[in-house]
């Protein structure tokens, strides 16, 4: 127990960069997702093909590749960046694909006739998007983008390979540095498990919290 | 159908023009972002040739051909194991007996919230101290089967709360015990309805693949290590094998994408219609969609 107690400020420092590193990650996603799902859905013929390019390439490179690209390929370069900054970034850019298609799945499941409903009343496009489909598709992106942020918050685990001190990061230096090791592995499983079932509940109460009682 | 189809309407005159405009300016956007990366490249010699040429060579290619094998086996073995074990855990987790359900539940959360990356660690650092040493094959399947079960038994049990429960109830009016309505009517057709989200599911496990890297086992990744430890060529040999990856993974989602239109064409295409939420690149089941 020793090793815990003792070594607890580091632990939580680690959990603070975890955190830290899922939460801007999971925003960048959620910024870059957007814009790209908008360009998906929009009239501009390049816009649409560039996003879903965009989205078939980070959807299918895996984040380790990802990863070791930026940290240690972007230096060669002439990039230099602290492996946080490099490891968010990669989190944003590998995020945004699935935030992008939630978003987009969010936007498609509005039934058609909504829309149709709308316009047949005179509402323009922006009207149409602003009280009609967004309110709607809001409700059903909700599961999808809390999902996202679970993955993201799985995924800033690889950020220890290329050695950012996150959780993971700290729990295998605590591990190699006393003889107690399973403690340590399953102090951080389990604070892993308090972050994401806790963002899971977080995302059941929203959900319930907007639906829309028919 | 989609909704942006009657967003707007047909574009006028003054609309189409404007779609010009954004288009031109956006084609420019583009090709300047990408021509700008290109100088940058340029700029630092990325881009000569002699970085390049080696990888034409039989050696290198040999490198990188036993790392694509390598990537290829662990993928196998972790679907040939993670598979089966999913869908028993869905029926686990289905059970009417509330021990057996509550287990399969706790197992199922607890795998699909915890990383791969520490359970790896757990199996190569901490496990070899309490005697359990496993080949380093296993100290990368073994992981990535415990968390990817945990993922597909979430995808098999929505495939069969999407199956109209008429069948499983038909199935016990004629007499059937528990198992047999399971094994015979419900899962059949259940797996049917979730199989592209299956087929999609070997894309993760692929990337998860790539973690043989922090276990040292010679796949595409740690390959890469290998080679950018002895030519410094790092850029080059990540960039090629990241695009290995991509092709891969990129043709697996057009199997899944394949899979799905042929079993929306056949009849039961309705049964399929609920599962249009389970979309294979973003499953219900599938938080770790993004994990590695």
């Amino acid at each position: 127990m020793h090793v815990l107690t003792d070594n607890i400020g580091f632990l939580m420092g680690g959990v603070l960069i975890t955190v830290e590193l899922t939460v801007l990650g999971f925003l960048g996603a959620l910024l870059l997702g957007t814009i790209l799902a908008v360009c998906r859905v929009s009239p501009i013929t390049p816009l649409r093909v560039v996003a879903s390019v965009y989205v078939e390439f980070f959807r299918n490179i895996p984040l380790l590749s990802l990863l070791v690209l930026v940290v240690f390929g972007l230096p060669d370069a002439g990039l230099t960046l602290s492996t946080f900054v490099s490891a968010w970034i990669c989190l944003a850019l590998s995020g945004s694909a699935f935030a992008c298609e939630a978003i987009r799945g969010g936007i498609n499941s509005v039934a058609v006739g909504q829309a149709e409903a709308a316009r047949a009343i005179g509402l323009t496009f922006t009207q149409n998007l602003r009280f009609v489909i967004l309110p709607q598709a809001f409700r059903v992106m909700v599961q999808p983008l809390v999902n996202t942020f679970i993955g993201v918050l799985l995924s800033s685990a690889l950020a220890a390979v290329v050695s950012v001190n996150d959780l993971t990061g700290r729990a295998q230096f605590l591990n190699l540095e006393s003889a107690e090791a399973v403690l340590c592995f399953l102090f951080a499983g389990a604070v892993y498990l308090v972050l994401a079932l806790g963002s899971g509940a977080f995302g059941g109460w929203l959900e319930r919290k907007v639906a829309i009682r028919r | 159908m989609s909704v942006n189809r009657v967003l707007f309407d047909a574009p006028g005159p003054r609309a189409r023009r404007r779609i010009v405009y954004v288009t031109g300016g956006s084609v420019i956007v583009v090709l300047g972002v990408l021509g700008l990366a290109l100088r940058q490249l340029d700029a630092h010699g990325q881009l000569a040739q002699y970085r390049w040429r080696p990888f034409l060579t039989t050696p290198y290619l040999r490198v990188i051909w036993q790392g694509l094998e390598g990537t290829l086996r662990a993928t196998a073995m972790s679907a040939v194991l993670a598979f089966p074990l999913g869908i028993v855990l869905a029926l686990l987790r289905l059970s009417p007996r509330r021990v057996v359900s509550w287990l399969a539940t706790a197992y199922i959360e607890v795998f699909r919230s915890i990383p791969l990356l520490l359970l790896i660690y757990a199996f190569l650092l901490a496990l070899p101290r309490y005697s359990i040493n496993l080949p380093i094959f296993y100290k990368l399947v073994v992981p990535i089967v415990l968390v990817s079960s945990a993922v597909i038994a979430e995808v098999v049990r929505a495939g069969v709360k999407a199956l109209d429960s008429g069948q499983g109830e038909a199935a016990v009016a004629i007499g059937l015990r528990y198992s047999q309505v399971m094994r015979l009517v419900v899962l059949p057709q259940s797996l049917r309805l979730v199989l592209p989200t299956l087929v999609a599911q070997l894309i993760t496990l692929l990337k998860e693949s790539t973690l043989g890297y922090a276990v040292s086992y010679p796949e595409l990744m740690k390959q890469g290590d290998f080679l950018t430890a002895r030519t410094h060529l790092l850029l080059q040999t990540y960039v090629i094998i990241a695009v290995i990856y991509v092709v891969i993974n990129f043709l697996l989602g057009q199997l899944a994408a394949q899979v799905e239109r042929r079993l929306r064409r056949r009849p039961g295409g309705s049964a399929f219609a609920r599962t249009r939420e389970l979309d294979p690149a973003n499953p219900p089941g599938a938080r770790l969609a993004t994990t590695a």
